[in-house]
């Protein structure tokens, strides 16, 4: 799935761009431990959706090579952790929808869950 | 031998995950494979964590071995220790603080994940400290 073809289905804002991209799969957390362990291969072409917004939901999708991140509950990173977001090349979306909505609505239009 | 060290304060939330985004991007400048970076990286930023959330403080030392290609990485802290490894060893177990959720911590896998990602792991607990040590073939 396209980054444009996600703008379609959910109601999203494009908080940074920093390289376009395509997901394979998606994983939905507001912990990052399990973000950590979950998440293994392929994941430059994961979707990291969560409504944790701080600097360690940003520090984790370093560590795991993500390329995107999409907030929900229209949650948005505070200035210091949009830089650093910024300065790590990552890709920032976010939505007013909630977690639940988004998962089902993406899970509908064909997006995997991380085996 | 190449060595560095980095000082890792109790509670500090606000540094959570410098050392290790500076560890990886020290490796990946020495050209180590995105997937075993990966899995440094990953190990290397939750053994921080674990400093910053549960001990007094402590250091995470840094040590490429180029003779046997292996990179380990020790995270040494000054007590309170583990009282119980074999819980703290178990996936889901947790004795994280309130304030550690809220940053997103504390799902109980941080010692579980970093021994499933590392090639060697050693960890010792008393009240004086804890020592983890764990290496990475590249």
């Amino acid at each position: 799935m396209k980054l444009a073809e996600l703008e379609k289905i959910l109601d999203i804002t494009v908080v940074n761009m920093a390289d376009d991209c395509e997901f394979d799969v998606a994983f939905a957390t507001d912990l990052m431990s399990d973000a950590l362990h979950l998440i293994q291969d392929n994941s430059d072409k994961t979707l990291l959706i969560t409504g944790l917004c701080n600097a360690q939901s940003v520090r984790t999708a370093d560590m795991l090579d993500l390329k995107t991140i999409l907030y929900v509950r229209g949650k948005t990173l505070q200035e210091e952790d949009l830089q650093l977001a910024k300065s790590l090349n990552l890709n920032i979306l976010s939505t007013k929808l909630t977690m639940y909505e988004v998962c089902g609505q993406l899970y509908e239009k064909g997006l995997k869950p991380v085996s | 031998m190449f060595e560095q060290r980095y000082a890792i304060l109790r509670e500090d939330y606000a540094n959570a995950g410098k050392a290790s985004s500076a560890i990886k991007s020290a490796l990946k400048q020495l050209g180590i494979a995105p997937d075993i970076l990966r899995r440094i990286a990953v190990a290397c930023y939750e053994a921080e964590i674990n400093l910053i959330i549960h001990s007094y403080g402590g250091e995470i030392l840094m040590n490429i071995d180029e003779e046997n290609s292996k990179v380990i990485l020790s995270f040494n802290d000054t007590g309170p220790g583990i009282p119980d490894m074999e819980k703290a060893l178990t996936p889901g177990f947790s004795t994280a603080s309130a304030t550690a959720r809220e940053f997103g911590f504390g799902a109980g896998m941080g010692l579980p994940n970093i021994k499933r990602v590392s090639d060697e792991f050693d960890v010792v607990s008393s009240s004086e400290g804890t020592h983890l040590k764990i290496g990475f073939y590249v």
